[in-house]
């Protein structure tokens, strides 16, 4: 587990070498091939690149019209540009079920430097309301390859949003969308969580274990379909409930199990853990994290009281 | 397809677009009069279209950008065959495959779901694209009203469909000058629509009377120009063929009531 890598790192790999295995995958950017990390794909198949430069809704409605011609569009670009080309999602991609994938990097409060401007806290919410959308946030580059691949071989259109930090590679799991992971098991306690905040849960896990708790940490990769089987079972089974996300404590995977709870009768204490309605600010990445309570201590401390 | 068998169609499809919309009780008759004859030009004459395998992957498209006028597009395909012309009393009806705008999923023929203005063009030029990746021979067509040009996204699409100098698209602009709250120089001023296409890399073909059959097919017929998007500029009438509703701005989202109807079709008696 010592190396790191970024998940849009791992996204950039996994289009190169799917690019290899199906030739219908086309990769489009909008002048952000150097960060969304898909330029070895494109120095590969440059026949299969598309550069849209600065007009994301246009890359989004390009994508829409090439997946109608049999090709498998990815289209990747920064997760703050969701809101930007939203209505070509809706309307240009979702409202007729077209089989594009929006892999948004940059997701979060861990973009860091860049501020709030550029900080996505809200592209969950964004995307899961949508019909017929599938939503994916990978925790590692394992499961981001894994993700990959299992978006290009669905029918339909996906949301991947990764992240720009490089983090923990663990090592691989089982990957079905839709299917979470138990990544610790436990008893008084259950984390659920999804990407890079996987990582953070485990720090605070161990924390939490050292003060005589026995928290269970379920990786929620897939927050469209929510895998609610598991998210009632661990519910029920720890009693004690607390989601963890790098995106507002509104719309997103936090809100994604409280239906499922709610729905699923399920007794419970519940809350969630993340960024508190309001919008990020500049600062290193892992400072920026600190800032709004989500390192692995800070949840250690929440969760323990 | 003769000029006079033509002009039959598109008063067949002027008489479809007033029951629907009649019969619906609302829905855009305007601008789906306007449209007519670029659109019965496409499907009975120039493209390459089977209306029995409407998924055939070979052949042309079309994106109807300004997705309101639906009526003209249904009327076009129900009469060219892909779907009886029964479904025409459905229009805008629960559970129907004529939905209030053009909808992929639901409708055979129908190549996108539009309605919210300004994405045709984009959604064609990646048709277009898709088609030269895959070495795919069809053109693809998209029919765009003159309002939604106000949409930024349309001048995004045509600089990218000059880049890729997508050649095997071609744009139509319906160019009623009449938008919703009034004429498009009273909310938006479009200017010199020919020198600004132009201007982003289309070669230009402007039509005085873009609802005169024979002068759409004859630039429709104009051979593509290498390395070059081709962008006709249709000047036509709001409301064509309906004497109280050419170029009347109150006419883009009113269905006519039961004493309209009757004086619409006896004018389209033909």
């Amino acid at each position: 587990m010592s190396e790191t890598k970024a998940t849009r790192a791992a996204y950039g790999e996994a289009l190169a070498k799917l690019g290899h295995e199906n030739d219908k995958i086309v990769v489009l950017d909008a002048d952000l091939s150097h960060a969304t990390m898909t330029l070895t794909f494109a120095k590969e198949f440059p026949d299969r690149h598309f550069n849209a430069g600065i007009a994301e809704a246009n890359m989004v409605d390009m994508a829409a019209g090439m997946s109608r011609m049999g090709l498998i569009p990815f289209c990747s670009t920064f997760a703050v540009f969701a809101g930007r080309s939203y209505d070509q999602i809706r309307n240009g991609i979702c409202y007729p079920h077209f089989n594009v994938k929006m892999a948004f990097t940059h997701a979060g409060v861990t973009v860091g430097e860049d501020g709030g401007s550029h900080q996505a806290i809200e592209d969950i919410a964004l995307m899961r309301v949508l019909p017929g959308m599938t939503v994916i946030c990978p925790c590692d580059a394992n499961e981001t390859y894994q993700a990959v691949k299992a978006a290009a071989e669905m029918d339909g259109p996906v949301y991947l949003r990764l992240a720009r930090l490089a983090t923990p590679v663990f090592d691989p799991m089982p990957f079905t969308i839709g299917k979470g992971n138990v990544i610790v098991d436990g008893s008084d306690a259950v984390l659920f969580t999804c990407g890079i905040m996987v990582n953070e849960c485990l720090k605070a896990a161990e924390l939490l274990r050292q003060k005589g708790m026995n928290p269970a940490i379920v990786n929620l990769h897939t927050i469209k379909p929510i895998d609610a089987e598991l998210v009632r079972a661990y519910a029920a089974k720890c009693k004690r409930v607390y989601t963890v996300e790098e995106h507002s404590v509104i719309g997103g995977l936090g809100d994604a199990v409280a239906d499922v709870l709610l729905s699923g009768g399920v007794a419970c204490s519940f809350k969630k853990i993340g960024v508190q309605d309001c919008f990020g600010q500049s600062g290193k990445a892992m400072e920026v994290l600190a800032e709004y309570g989500l390192t692995g201590a800070q949840i250690a401390q929440t969760i323990a009281g | 397809m003769d000029t006079p068998a033509l002009k039959n169609i598109c008063t067949q499809v002027r008489r479809d677009i007033i029951n629907m919309t009649a019969n619906a009780g609302s829905g855009h008759p305007g601008g789906s009069l306007s449209a007519v004859e670029m659109l019965v030009a496409l499907y009975f004459d120039v493209m390459n279209v089977d209306p029995k395998n409407p998924s055939d992957p070979t052949r042309d498209r079309l994106v109807l950008s300004k997705g309101h006028a639906a009526p003209a597009l249904y009327g076009v395909l129900g009469e060219k065959g892909y779907f009886s012309t029964e479904e025409f009393k459905n229009f805008r009806q629960l559970h129907s495959i004529l939905q209030g705008h053009p909808d992929a999923k639901k409708c055979p023929g129908v190549d996108a779901s539009t309605g919210s203005l300004g994405q045709g063009i984009s959604i064609a030029v990646g048709m277009a694209l898709g088609a030269k990746a895959t070495n795919n021979p069809c053109h693809v067509y998209a029919i765009c009203g003159d309002g939604e040009l106000q949409e930024g996204l349309v001048w995004e699409a045509s600089m990218a469909a000059a880049h890729y100098g997508l050649d095997n698209l071609t744009v139509l602009v319906d160019n009623n000058g009449l938008q919703i709250d009034g004429s498009n120089d009273e909310v938006m001023s479009l200017g010199d629509l020919n020198a600004k296409f132009t201007a982003f890399g289309y070669r230009v073909i402007e039509l005085g009377d873009g609802n005169d059959i024979e002068a759409v097919i004859a630039a429709l017929k104009i051979p593509p120009m290498k390395g070059k998007p081709t962008l006709i500029l249709c000047h036509t009438h709001k409301g064509k063929g309906v004497s109280f509703m050419e170029d009347q701005v109150g006419w883009h989202g009113k269905a006519p009531n039961e004493e309209q109807r009757a004086q619409a079709l006896k004018e389209l008696e033909g």
